[in-house]
């Protein structure tokens, strides 16, 4: 059982890494937008102009 | 370089750099860059004068600029305060303000008193729905940006209303109380992780270092549901010490605290029982409820909101209107009276005025509540804000701005939302009573438990501080009203009272003036009977020929009656006061008074003439040297939709009373199409004041409807009027509701919804106080825990918003059902036309 005291400690650790990293994600604007890139990733923008 | 410290910011200058700025002539040291150019930029704009005001630093250099120049002294200058502040008197102003920190119902309380102690305001009212606050004062004894200072000085911050700001605020409160919630959810869920296996291990099966190392992760994850989470609770109570009041933030912030710091020293010391489950739960139920709450609340202010966002932001203008028809895009804000614009279909029409050009429909539904497009020709008037529907109509603009009809809706809907009735400030009264008792019980609580059982002291005293907090009671009746308001609007009756709504459902007496009310208001031929050898028909175009010049309303009505049969007329002259008279191919025709067509030919009326006659309404005649040719029968013709009304009205056991100045015979034959058995004819304006005076002195509730502008004196004697909203008159009128449809049946509607939102607050009356006396003995005996009661409060006050949402509802489906008698009832109105 000994263990458990570092495992205690560990998951205090990732529950605030966890909250952090959604509070950036939604900061950052990740979720503002949850259909365009999913339709960017199929435009292909890398096309030579036609001439 | 006087002081080692920047002049803007405070902070150390650093000994490598040298920078400064001129301020009041002196060269000041500044610690950096940014400081530099914020303080140049002040400087630069003449607001030096902010050093010599101030009186704490700027908490953040970077954020500093934004907020010189959002400053408050800036809000004195006339230019700035053009927007938002209304002229009432020489010296008196009123200015809209929207608050942030807005978060509950005795925070408007607070922001009430606070400012109506500063010497120098006249008035301030608040919005707990909306958020927004009418501040009046005199402007030789305070300054705007010292009333802004001074709800700063208490932890609000206040902007000058406008909509898009009042948007972001919105949404800016919402994603923080998501963020609290988020947070308290996540940290209530971890927390339970760590409790739960402490519950479950029995004696001896979990060595003591692992409990304290739970208890210390436990403590770990509470530390931010409690300092941010519950931060708001916090400052709330804070707050309410500061003033020596007790608020509705009090005992859940005692609550909170006790908890937290009970179970921070049982951790610490190693003893005693952790509460870090209870404590993270029922923040998390409250901050749920308050969220859900606020969702509600954001959703059903939005009419207002609606209006104010009719006007569109550009126009069409046509500069050399009958010339050239090229167009030019500006503001909608530029536009001056006389302008011509054009308005193509489906755009909105940019300010009041009048059609030069084009035929076509517009949509008044948001303006009127009436669903239907109404008709628009050259020479109609168009309100801006309304929807050209058909095809592109030239406007000469005539009102703009603050001017129009739209604004003075929004205004008056502000005024209604400002007010705080009565039976409001009576239940906001209750509930601070109740707050103080509820302390002095948890007291008694504590120390009855710390007798009897100590272990379970602490959390019975929680349980009673959170759960009988009497937020449901403080929100039980506004609510309902702004829900109310917001759906009589919709249906085409203004609320510009707040006491409009209770006093409209408790009304025993519907006093009705007639003119313009009960009828139209305009003149029409209600019957013709030919007595010669012409036919109905052409006798009516006949005498519309020989009104073809009149101005008088008969004429009118004949014209409009009349078919397009030409008459050659010859010598048309006109006897004032006794009617018109013609040649017609030599023989001599007259129209009028029956005493004057009469001495034409000599010859007595015959008796069926005489009985058609004899209604009360106006009887003209026609005839020629020959004799008698035809009769008509003009009058003011009774609204469609009134005998409904009345009906229903008075299946609803209220009086209703036909109170007018003409005469008996009139008022009693439109009394008798309309079903209403108590006339009184015949009176003088000061008559009717004396009667409805008479009728108030027997104890009756009356409402006055009548057109708004002839009968203000009995209009401001009853305890509720309703004025038609139809003319120009709207801004000045002091009516408290105002129909602006002039569509009796929106008026039924009205009163349904005024009735069924009586029952709404009386419901949740009952329910939050039923709700305070059932919890307080459970928790008192310990059969609530602080997380059954955080779930009780919350869903308490959240039961009497939805419950006040039913009233949108059911108005909604109400709207459905009458939606099918609608095109009935419009194919009334536009045959009137």
């Amino acid at each position: 059982m000994e263990i458990l005291y570092l495992l205690i400690p560990v998951s205090v650790v990732l529950v605030f890494l966890i909250g952090a990293v959604f509070w950036w994600s939604v900061r950052s604007g990740q979720f503002d937008d949850m259909e365009g890139p999913g339709y960017r990733i199929l435009m292909d923008d890398d096309k030579a102009k036609p001439d | 370089m006087n002081t080692g410290n920047c002049y803007h910011c405070g902070q150390h200058v650093p000994a490598d750099v040298d920078l400064s700025v001129n301020i009041g002539d002196r060269p000041r040291a500044m610690c950096c860059a940014g400081c530099q150019a914020v303080a140049q930029a002040i400087a630069d704009n003449g607001l030096a004068d902010y050093y010599r005001n101030r009186d704490a630093l700027p908490d953040q250099p970077r954020e500093a600029l934004p907020a010189v120049l959002d400053g408050l002294k800036l809000y004195d200058h006339a230019d700035f305060q053009k927007s938002f502040v209304r002229d009432l008197g020489e010296n008196e102003r009123e200015a809209s303000l929207i608050l942030e920190g807005i978060t509950c119902a005795a925070c408007i309380w607070l922001n009430e008193q606070h400012l109506s102690r500063l010497p120098g305001v006249i008035g301030a009212d608040l919005n707990y729905a909306t958020r927004r606050a009418r501040v009046r004062w005199d402007e030789r004894r305070i300054k705007l940006s010292d009333i802004l200072a001074a709800i700063a000085a208490i932890g609000y911050r206040a902007y000058p209303y406008d909509a898009a700001k009042s948007e972001e605020l919105a949404r800016k409160e919402r994603r923080g109380a998501l963020w609290r919630v988020f947070v308290a959810g996540f940290g209530m869920m971890q927390v339970m992780m760590y409790a739960i296996p402490v519950y479950l291990a029995g004696e001896g099966d979990m060595a003591p270092d692992v409990e304290q190392l739970m208890r210390w992760a436990s403590l770990a994850l509470t530390l931010p549901v409690v300092f941010y989470s519950a931060a708001p609770f916090f400052r709330g109570a804070w707050r309410d010490l500061k003033l020596r009041r007790a608020g509705m933030d009090t005992p859940v912030a005692l609550g909170v605290g006790a908890a937290f710091a009970a179970s921070v020293w049982a951790t610490v010391t190693a003893s005693g029982e952790v509460y870090f489950d209870s404590v993270t739960m029922f923040v998390f139920f409250l901050l749920g409820g308050r969220f859900l709450e606020m969702t509600a609340r954001q959703h059903a202010v939005g009419v207002t909101e609606a209006l104010a966002k009719l006007m569109p932001a550009f126009a069409d203008r046509v500069s050399a209107y009958p010339l050239d028809r090229f167009c030019e895009r500006v503001i909608a804000a530029d536009l001056r009276p006389g302008d011509v614009v054009v308005v193509k279909p489906g755009a909105t029409i940019p300010a009041d005025g009048r059609v030069l050009e084009g035929v076509s429909c517009a949509n008044e539904a948001l303006l009127t509540g009436e669903s239907a497009p109404v008709s628009k020709r050259p020479g109609s008037a168009v309100t801006g804000g309304a929807v050209n529907i058909e095809s592109p109509l030239y406007i000469r603009v005539e009102q703009v701005g603050e001017a129009t009809r739209l604004s003075a809706i929004v205004r008056l809907m502000e005024r209604a939302a400002m007010e705080k009735p009565r039976i409001v400030e009576l239940a906001d009264r209750i509930a601070g009573h109740f707050i103080l008792a509820l302390l002095v019980i948890a007291v008694a609580v504590a120390v009855a438990w710390w007798f009897i059982d100590p272990s379970k002291a602490l959390w019975i005293t929680v349980s009673v501080l959170v759960v009988t907090c009497p937020c449901a009671l403080s929100l039980a009746t506004p609510v309902a009203l702004t829900v109310a308001g917001g759906a009589m609007a919709r249906a085409g009756l203004l609320v510009t009272r707040s006491h409009a709504i209770e006093t409209l459902a408790r009304a025993t007496h519907f006093v009705f003036d007639k003119t313009g009310t009960l009828t139209s208001g305009r003149m029409k031929l209600l019957d013709a009977m030919p007595l010669g050898a012409l036919d109905r028909e052409r006798c009516l175009s006949l005498a519309a020929a020989l009104e073809q010049a009149s101005e008088h309303p008969i004429g009118a009505a004949l014209r409009l009656a009349a078919g397009a049969e030409i008459w050659a007329l010859d010598a048309l002259a006109s006897d004032p006061g006794c009617g018109v008279s013609a040649l017609l191919s030599g023989k001599r025709v007259r129209l009028g008074q029956l005493r004057y067509v009469g001495s034409l030919h000599g010859q007595p009326l015959p008796e069926t003439g005489a009985a058609f006659c004899g209604s009360g309404d106006t009887a003209i005649a026609l005839g020629d040297e020959t004799g008698w040719l035809a009769l008509f029968r003009i009058g003011d013709e009774v609204r469609p939709e009134a005998a409904g009304m009345v009906a229903s009205l008075r299946a609803e056991g209220r009086h209703v009373v036909l109170l007018t100045g003409d005469s008996a015979a009139v008022a009693q034959k439109v009394a008798r199409i309309l079903g209403v058995d108590e006339v009184v004819a015949g009176v003088s304006p000061q008559g009717k004041h004396d009667y409805v005076t008479r009728l108030q002195a027997g104890g009756a509730v009356v409402a006055m409807v009548g057109d708004g502008v002839n009968d203000a004196p009995v209009l401001a004697q009853a305890q509720v009027s309703v004025a038609m909203g139809g003319g120009s008159q709207l801004a000045r009128t002091q009516a408290d509701l105002i129909l602006l449809s002039e569509n009796l049946r929106h008026l039924q509607k009205g009163v349904a919804v005024a009735r069924r939102s009586l029952g709404v607050i009386r419901q949740n009356l009952v329910w939050s106080f039923a709700y305070n006396f059932v919890a307080l003995p459970l928790a008192m005996f310990g059969f609530i825990t602080p997380w059954m009661a955080g779930i009780g409060m919350s869903g308490s006050s959240l039961l009497v918003v939805v419950n006040s949402l039913r009233l949108q509802k059911n108005e909604q489906k109400n709207g459905q059902k009458n939606g099918q008698e609608y095109p009935r009832n419009t194919e009334q109105q536009s045959g009137e036309r």
